[in-house]
């Protein structure tokens, strides 16, 4: 009952100070989630207030950082760079955290985790104690460690087969513009190709030929989304290609290799970084798929995907320790879209002026 | 007229190239394993006896090109062969689990795409108010999550925690409709989530694309009011993408349902190539990839023609 | 020429506008006022930035996008427009006032017929049932003679000329009876000689309706046909404010005068050497078509000597800047060559030796697409020195100084310096410098003048011309703006529809007997005279207006 009352007065208190300050956004929200609320308390009754309440406490908290994030790496930028970062939303800053503490968690996996990725310590499915923070999974490993152990494997892996596909991609899609005629239309048609095979089921007919290793699976993506960087690339360095100024460059006599790094490059960095993220997004969640199907890395190598497959009986229980690796996977990817999300704002902001 | 017939026999022409050129990565990928089909399937240890029995039983002894001919002609008349490991003909192992497939992604369909559109239109029409910011941040949550992620969620709560739908979508003959819609709320539902933030996006960038053309400032200019200037004057020339879009995660349905399938058990297609890929059973792996691809390439068409058909420069040539 | 000064329509007082910009609000408009009566004409003019048709979608009460107004009030007809509601303000548009934007062909849905978003308004203010405003719409049409004014409507946007879409959109303003009407540069996109038909259907029908309008431009010689009163902008400030005639004839401020007095540059015409040398380059019997299309050059032949200007004039899709393409050997000829001193040059310029290839350089319409924005000043103006003279360091360094210095700006400012840093007449320069750079005995320069402002322009023109005395340089000078011929040509080639169809030294040129072609186009040149959109009309006689008017 208490916890009803302070609730109520809370939010009221909030929305008056929002009012009196002349904060009518913040004013408007408040009280709305506050007529809101009597409706969730008819219907839900106290717990569906707690969960409001944790809900906003972590949206909360999750400003909180992101905010402090932003200011901290501001101060510790050069003035070009500060000047960039102080137009970043929230939200971007909020993905820049959380793709540095991923970091941080994928280099120095073996110092933070109590144990080894593959070390049986305990019973199966031993709950949480203060040995194991999140307890043990299927066969007794501790499940935290493997989740920071997950950071490296799977985001390392996600991470190695974007860069090839994009390497592959980036340098067909800039020769192509540069090039144009045959070979520009050639290349055109074999993506075209292989992009009407759906991403899965082409990296499943290929897994299922070669067999589920890692080399086949860095291939794989390299060839399932190679297409796509070229399209992109070719896009945008076609939109450079028609510029006068490469036109003075070729009647110059300038070879391909001057014109793609001095003239084009430099002018199609800004979408080619964000495509990027956006590319690593897809490739993270086609891997995370193909490992839940069991045919990513293999076990004992701790594996996000795989983690979620392997424990998925305990959620009949109501137990959502499977659903951390899973939440993982996706807070990475919500993160590194926001951050995409930002630039990609910034880009086109840019290109209006 | 002559034009768009011209071009949307083009397009078909194009489509049904890249299909055969697609059976025919798909047949000859097979043929780049190590050693041969018969080989894969029975393992190290098989006998040569058992080897050259399977080999003449698959006709592996005749050249590739042949086999690629008469797998072909089979897969025209929907025949892929039989399973190398339960010898049951394909087209019956996978028929009825592809028409189960389709209902699930109609069943998803028929709620994201017009539930999707209309939130699309009006986001678009609220751009950099409070509401646009959380459909944006919701959406791009949505898009970020794996689909077993939010299928495991909904799993939790609906059913676990408040029972309401069954966790395991298990078909049986003679359901009701009634029934058979409650079986297969939660995996439609996991679909929808996902397929409903894309075309959210994709709508709203759509529109707002359009919104910055020199005749929406005129209509403005005009004295159109903000409704009429979306749906009169944007909208129109809004079809193309909004088809594009429509297409694009029609056929995204297809990938994201093999995913859903294993989540929730489901007997379609999914399922079924998940399975022949880890028991290697290639027929079966080789006729889901072309149903695939084929679904794919079809949806792009469908959006290809739509877009044709909705251009006012070419319905109206000069 | 006015009768006594009629009741006030619009009154503008301390108008201030602000655009958004690197995350702060920048003032546009920095205090205007303006008084506009029933039935008169306001020109506004001033060089882009000036913030003209900012001002002109303020007397809608509009704001576009990313602006908004700051301070100053806006009356139309006793209404204020500034604290008047947003659905107030609405209900003006369209009905009461109207807009013609600059582009006819971007601003009309191509997704509906021309009659049923002429119709749109008048239906929905109900002022007319949709078959009353049908029968109107055909009835503008036919008044602003457009041909076929029964079924024109009936067509499709991209179905229709540019010229005549200009005319429908003005038929689509009137449609209401607006008492005021908003001119956005209605012609800047049109050649000239469709541009005449258009002005003269603006001038009739606002004529016959004794509309007010607001006409901006950047033409003085447009406005002085179209306006009353001109006002004169600078960057958001109000110069000077007077009837035309004695504007034209008696501007007061220095500014307004430097505009008046841009067209006058000129320089002495120069003529052929007679010593006997070869032309630097001449094009021979050029055939030459796009892949795929028809032919867009046919039997094309001239020649260029050393240090002249030849001016090659000539509508969009005459063939001009084809001709530039087959000869930095961009478009292979179907038929015929280009020589250089009577040495054919390799059609493709992959062909072409590095020294065939340094004495031909272009200079671009667009300084913004002609220099890459990441690559430093040093480094666009240094590559071609280096490339070809093969200069390093100190030598490369030195050679950049002096080519800046040659162009008339600092190398100790501009040598670090990206393009996006600098204004439109300096990149210009900058291509310049890059041309020179190159040690060149011909230069082609694509309407290098056309997207500068007047006092801007001129600047760029006295510097080719001290360049060309200085270095002895050959230009092909291809322009669409005959002031521009008149003031630097030596020697002009008239081009249409992909043929030469007259050829000769500029002074016989601008002397009749023309080819009727060259009459047209010279006719059709705006020129400060009040009076000149009048006269011409009269001697062309009323039919003579626009398709009937064009040379086959």
């Amino acid at each position: 009952m208490a916890f009803v009352v302070g609730y109520y007065a809370l939010l009221v208190i909030a929305s008056c100070a929002a009012a009196y300050f002349n904060q009518r956004k913040l004013f408007l929200m408040l009280f709305s989630l506050t007529l809101v609320s009597f409706v969730l308390g008819i219907v839900g009754g106290v717990p569906a207030l707690r969960a409001v309440t944790i809900f906003a406490g972590l949206l909360a908290f999750a400003g909180a950082v992101s905010y402090a994030f932003r200011e901290f790496l501001i101060a510790m930028s050069g003035e070009e760079l500060a000047k960039e970062l102080r137009t970043a939303p929230l939200t971007a800053a909020f993905g820049m955290f959380v793709i540095f503490t991923y970091a941080i968690a994928g280099i120095f996996a073996p110092w933070i985790a109590p144990y080894g990725e593959a070390e049986i310590i305990s019973t199966a499915f031993a709950p949480a104690d203060e040995n194991m923070l999140l307890g043990a999974d299927q066969l007794g490993r501790d499940m935290f460690s493997r989740i920071i152990y997950g950071a490296r494997n799977t985001v390392g892996l996600a991470l190695t087969a974007t860069v090839s596909a994009f390497v592959i991609g980036a340098t067909a899609g800039l020769l192509a513009a540069t090039k144009g005629g045959w070979f520009d239309q050639f290349m055109g048609r074999v993506a075209d190709v292989i992009m009407s095979i759906p991403s899965l089921i082409f990296a499943l007919l290929m897994l299922s030929i070669f067999g589920p290793e890692i080399h086949v699976i860095i291939i794989a993506v390299a060839i399932i989304y190679a297409p796509r960087v070229f399209r992109l690339t070719r896009a945008v360095a076609g939109n450079v290609v028609v510029m006068d100024y490469i036109e003075a460059a070729r009647l110059r006599g300038e070879g391909t290799g001057y014109l793609i790094r001095r003239e084009i490059l430099p002018n199609s960095t800004a979408p080619l970084v964000a495509e990027f993220g956006l590319e690593f997004c897809f490739v993270f969640l086609l891997i995370a798929g193909l490992s839940f199907l069991g045919l990513g890395i293999q076990p004992p190598t701790a594996d996000w995907g795989s983690m979620v497959r392997e424990n998925a009986t305990l959620i009949s229980f109501g137990d959502i320790t499977p659903l951390i690796p899973a939440a993982a996977i996706a807070l990475l990817t919500v993160a590194v879209n926001f951050v995409v999300d930002w630039m990609l704002f910034r880009s086109s902001g840019l290109k209006e002026q | 007229m002559g034009d768009i017939l011209s071009l949307i026999a083009k397009r078909l022409g194009l489509g049904l190239i890249t299909l055969l050129v697609i059976s025919i990565i798909i047949f000859f990928m097979v043929e780049l394993l190590p050693g041969d089909i018969a080989q894969a399937v029975l393992g190290q240890g098989a006998t040569e006896e058992n080897l050259a029995a399977l080999r003449e039983q698959m006709g592996l002894n005749k050249p590739a090109v042949v086999r690629y001919l008469e797998w072909l002609a089979g897969a025209v008349r929907l025949d892929f062969g039989s399973s190398v490991v339960t010898g049951e003909p394909v087209t019956q192992a996978i028929g009825d689990r592809f028409i189960n497939t389709l209902f699930l992604a109609a069943y998803a369909a028929v709620i994201a795409v017009p539930f999707a559109i209309t939130l699309g239109v009006l986001v678009a029409l609220l751009r950099n108010t409070v509401f646009d910011r959380v459909a944006n941040v919701t959406t791009l949550t949505a898009i970020s999550s794996p689909e077993f992620f939010l299928g495991y969620i909904l799993i939790l709560f609906f059913s676990v925690r408040w029972g309401m739908f069954p966790a395991i979508s298990s078909l049986s003959p003679g359901m009701s409709f009634g029934e058979l819609l409650e079986r297969t709320f939660l995996p439609a539902l996991t679909l929808v989530l996902v397929v409903t933030a894309h075309m959210m996006r994709m709508t709203r960038a759509a529109i707002i694309n359009l919104l910055a053309s020199p005749y929406i400032e005129m209509a403005r200019l005009k004295g159109t009011p903000p409704w009429r200037v979306i749906v009169k004057h944007a909208l129109p020339n809004a079809w193309a993408p909004i088809i594009n879009v429509v297409a694009l995660n029609l056929a995204y349905l297809i990938t994201g349902v093999v995913l859903v399938e294993v989540v929730f058990v489901y007997p379609g297609i999914g399922q079924a190539l998940v399975d022949a890929v880890s028991k290697r059973d290639f027929p079966i792996v080789q006729a889901c990839c072309l149903i695939f691809a084929a679904t794919f390439i079809l949806l792009n068409l469908a959006a290809d023609v739509g877009s044709i058909l909705t251009n006012p420069r070419l319905r109206h040539p000069k | 020429m006015n009768t006594p000064k009629k009741e006030v329509l619009l009154k503008i007082r301390g108008l201030e506008i602000q655009g958004y910009s690197d995350e702060t609000w920048v003032d546009i408009i920095k205090g205007v006022d303006l008084t506009l009566h029933r039935g008169e004409v306001l020109g506004l003019i001033g060089e882009s930035g000036a913030g003209k048709s900012t001002i002109g979608a303020a007397a809608m009460g509009y704001a576009r996008d990313g602006t908004r107004i700051s301070a100053g009030s806006i009356e139309f007809d006793g209404m204020e427009l500034t604290t008047a509601s947003e659905s107030e303000r609405r209900a003006l548009r369209g009905s009461r006032i109207a807009y013609v934007a600059q582009s006819a062909a971007a601003s009309f849905n191509p997704a509906h017929k021309i009659i049923d978003q002429h119709t749109e308004a008048p239906v929905h203010y109900r002022i007319q049932k949709r078959m009353e405003a049908q029968e109107d719409a055909m009835e503008l049409y036919e008044r602003l003679r457009l041909p076929n004014p029964g079924e024109i409507g009936f067509r499709y946007p991209h179905q229709v000329s540019g010229g005549q879409l200009q005319r429908a959109m003005t038929a689509m303003a009137m449609s209401c009876r607006p008492d005021l009407i908003i001119f956005d540069e209605p012609t800047t996109a049109l050649d000239v000689t469709t541009q005449i038909e258009v002005l003269a259907a603006i001038r009739d029908i606002v004529d016959q309706f004794n509309t007010a309008a607001i006409y901006i431009t950047h033409d003085l010689a447009v406005v002085a046909q179209m306006a009353d009163t001109i006002k004169v902008l600078l960057r958001g400030n109000e110069v000077e404010e007077a009837p035309t005639e004695e504007m034209l004839e008696n501007p007061q401020e220095d500014y307004t005068k430097s505009l008046w007095a841009v067209r006058s540059f000129q320089r002495p015409q120069k003529s052929r050497p007679t010593d006997g040398s070869k032309p630097v380059i001449s094009v021979k019997n050029v055939d030459a078509a796009y892949t795929g299309g028809a032919k867009v050059l046919d039997d094309v032949s001239f020649d260029i000597y050393e240090g002249m200007t030849v001016a090659v004039v000539g509508e969009s899709g005459s063939g001009k800047s084809t001709t530039a393409r087959v000869i930095t050997g961009l478009l292979p000829p179907m038929k015929g060559e280009v020589l250089h001193r009577g040495e054919p040059l390799p059609p493709k310029y992959t062909d072409r030796t590095k020294d065939q290839l340094r004495q031909a350089q272009m200079i671009y319409q667009m300084a913004d697409t002609a220099l890459n924005p990441k690559v430093r000043i040093s480094e666009i103006i240094g590559r071609p020195a280096q490339f070809y003279s093969g200069l390093k360091g100190a030598a490369l360094k030195n050679r950049v100084d002096e080519l800046l210095d040659l162009i008339e700006l600092d190398p100790s400012k501009f040598y670090n310096r990206f393009p996006p840093e600098l204004s439109g007449g300096q990149k210009q320069r900058i291509g310049i410098a890059r041309a020179l750079a190159a040690e060149p005995e011909f230069i082609i320069c694509d309407e290098v003048t056309s997207a500068l402002d007047q006092l801007v322009a001129e600047g760029i023109l006295k510097l080719l011309d001290r360049l060309q005395n200085e270095l002895n340089l050959a230009y092909m000078f291809i322009t669409h703006d005959l002031a521009t011929v008149r003031s630097i040509a030596d020697e002009v080639v008239v081009m249409q529809h992909g043929r030469v169809v007259e050829h000769g030294p500029k002074d016989e040129m601008f002397k009749p007997p023309h080819h009727p072609y060259t009459d047209l186009l010279l006719s059709s040149v705006p020129e400060m005279d009040p009076n000149w959109l009048t006269t011409l009309l009269e001697e062309r006689g009323v039919d003579n207006v626009g398709e009937a008017a064009k040379v086959g």
